[in-house]
């Protein structure tokens, strides 16, 4: 019985340090191929960094690979799509919990019922309609659609619906703040765990989004992160393998660095996805 | 008319407040309108066109688009592209998702650093997708690439394999990237479910003698049913719009092996002659695909449910 309990055991443990191993060594193979010259990397594997970090660097910027740049352009981005997706869907939830209002059914099965819509099948009418307003080559059509964040509004609904004191609302009204004042001051304020869960995998989804940026920007000074790492597939890079690792590593560091500092709040806020349903 | 009336002067404490209600959602209800429901529209109209390349005239051209794309083998194969590698990565993210959560949820056995392997495991979803189809890339790069040289040393080649000439192998570098990027998802997922069902419905299958597979089987797999559900039909909406790893991993090559469905919609409207008519309609074929699948695994797993607790 011991025994049983024994290999059981050794076989969870040897699977479960295998995929650990199939998790990280990409990123092994791609931190240590950084720091390496185009030579070593075609000579032969290894698992041990090397020195040419600066000179892969220099390789890297000095073919117009605008790193810094393409950093700002993304959080920018993603910082104002998030701010928008975070106000306008407290907002709303706030309204659909704490008023009571003609049309308030129809609007919450909708949002239900967009949850489902792929967005992405959307895109060709989308694309369309802002090459009609003028607004290609522009951070709008990026950053406005966060108005309507169906998948928010609904999580923050729930949020609010399990968690929200309705009485501290009737409260301020009686001492005669106006419902924004009160949405501002009391509601935003409660429901800021929600908010922060909901815009962690916001923003994330926004930093990582390639195909509607793709579509839009065309000016190379406006390329998002994403956008700027498919230049590293084009022919001025061919032979250096080096500086192709070290561009890949710069665009992964950022979200790696997030990660750490984050991921047992990001990994509750995955498995609080599931159980939602 | 008058007893509306009176209903509202009851009310009204709520009805003075109603107004702002009204006045919180109008921020969403117009970007919905906007950049949701119209451009759904939008698109579906343009796939009753003609339009192409710089045109802003249009001409209606009824079902011609539909019985032309449905013809067409390069959307055709597009379309079996994009079920053989969602189906190529996804049957083995649920089993080995399955197995997880079933090992880290057992009491009996515990796992040390059990939430530092869930960050592991999950790592690789959170990383740019565009930056992983680079990075495998080049790890399975001919003739110099790490997995071609490590698989030299080893002797399981004897010369460096192109790996990216091949169909088959194209095929499953891109379900495995896939695969890799969500399994770990899934098995949070499917954990959080587990630790949700009842734990004395599992001391009582115990106390009656029932075995760890028995009980995995007839107790933790029913109640997961409505989780592996959600996990279905989320997966199988967003691996109809794969697009990010196969684009930039080669294009879709070779051969359009991993040309899915995403890249046929990107291709016919910006590349070429611009067929935006093309796109359109292929976009609402896969909506369409989406949404008769998802309603139909919905009701396949509801009768079921129904016939179980009858």
């Amino acid at each position: 019985m011991k025994n049983r309990k024994f290999i059981k055991k050794a076989i969870k443990y040897f699977v479960s340090i295998i995929l650990f191993i199939l998790s990280v060594i990409p990123f092994w193979i791609l931190a240590v191929n950084a720091t390496r010259s185009t030579e070593q990397i075609q000579q032969g594997f290894s698992m041990i960094p090397s020195h040419f970090i600066s000179f892969n660097y220099e390789v890297l910027t000095g073919r117009g690979f605008g790193f810094y740049r393409g950093f700002a352009n993304s959080m920018f981005i993603s910082t104002s799509f998030t701010l928008v997706v975070l106000y306008f869907s407290a907002m709303t939830a706030y309204a659909l919990v704490v008023y009571e209002f003609k049309g308030k059914k129809v609007l919450f099965s909708i949002i239900a019922f967009v949850l489902m819509v792929p967005a992405q099948l959307s895109l060709i009418g989308f694309y369309k309609m802002m090459l009609n307003a003028g607004l290609t080559d522009s951070y709008i059509p990026l950053i406005l659609p966060g108005l309507a964040s169906p998948a928010t509004v609904f999580f923050m609904r729930q949020y609010l619906l399990s968690s929200f004191p309705i009485t501290l609302v009737q409260a301020a009204r009686i001492d005669g703040a106006t419902e924004l004042s009160i949405f501002h001051k009391i509601g935003l304020p409660l429901m800021k765990p929600g908010l922060a869960t909901m815009g962690i995998f916001t923003f994330v989804g926004s930093w990582n989004n390639l195909i509607v940026p793709l579509m839009l920007i065309s000016t190379e000074d406006k390329y998002t992160l994403p956008m700027l790492v498919q230049l590293l597939k084009a022919d001025i890079y061919r032979t250096e393998y080096g500086s192709i690792y070290l561009g890949v590593a710069m665009t992964i560091l950022p979200l790696v660095l997030v990660y750490a500092a984050f991921s047992k709040f990001i990994i509750a806020g995955v498995a609080l996805g599931g159980v939602k349903e | 008319m008058e007893l509306t009336k009176s209903k509202k002067k009851r009310k009204g404490g709520i009805a003075n407040y109603s107004k702002y209600g009204q006045m919180f959602a109008i921020p969403f209800i117009i970007g919905f309108l906007l950049f949701q429901l119209y451009p759904i529209i939008y698109t579906i109209t343009l796939s009753f066109t003609d339009l192409a390349g710089w045109e802003t005239e249009l001409n209606f051209v009824g079902f011609k688009n539909y019985i032309h794309i449905l013809h067409n083998d390069h959307f055709l194969r597009a379309l079996k592209n994009t079920w053989i590698i969602w189906g190529m990565n996804f049957i083995p993210q649920l089993l080995v998702a399955l197995i997880l959560a079933k090992w880290f949820t057992d009491n009996a056995v515990k796992i040390k650093g059990e939430g530092m392997f869930k960050a592991i495991f999950y790592l690789p979803n959170i990383i740019t997708a565009a930056s992983l189809a680079i990075l495998f890339n080049s790890l399975f790069g001919f003739p110099h690439g790490p997995i071609n040289q490590i698989l030299i040393h080893f002797d399981v080649l004897q010369e460096p394999f192109e790996f990216f000439r091949s169909k088959p192998g194209t095929r499953i570098i891109v379900a495995f990237i896939q695969f890799w990027r969500w399994y770990g998802s899934t098995f949070i997922i499917l954990c959080a479910g587990i630790m949700g069902i009842n734990p004395s419905l599992f001391e009582a299958a115990k106390i009656d003698g029932a075995s760890d597979w028995k009980i995995f089987t007839n107790i933790t797999l029913p109640l997961l049913k409505p989780i592996t559900l959600y996990i279905l039909i989320t997966s199988l909406v967003g691996g109809m719009q794969m697009f990010d790893i196969p684009f930039l991993l080669t294009g879709g090559g070779p051969d359009y092996a991993v040309e899915t469905g995403m890249i046929y919609v990107y291709n016919q409207a910006f590349t070429g002659n611009r067929n935006f008519f093309m796109s359109a309609t292929a976009s609402v074929v896969l909506l369409l695909i989406i949404m008769v699948f998802s309603a139909l695994i919905y009701y396949v797993m509801n009768k079921d449910k129904r016939k179980v607790s009858r």
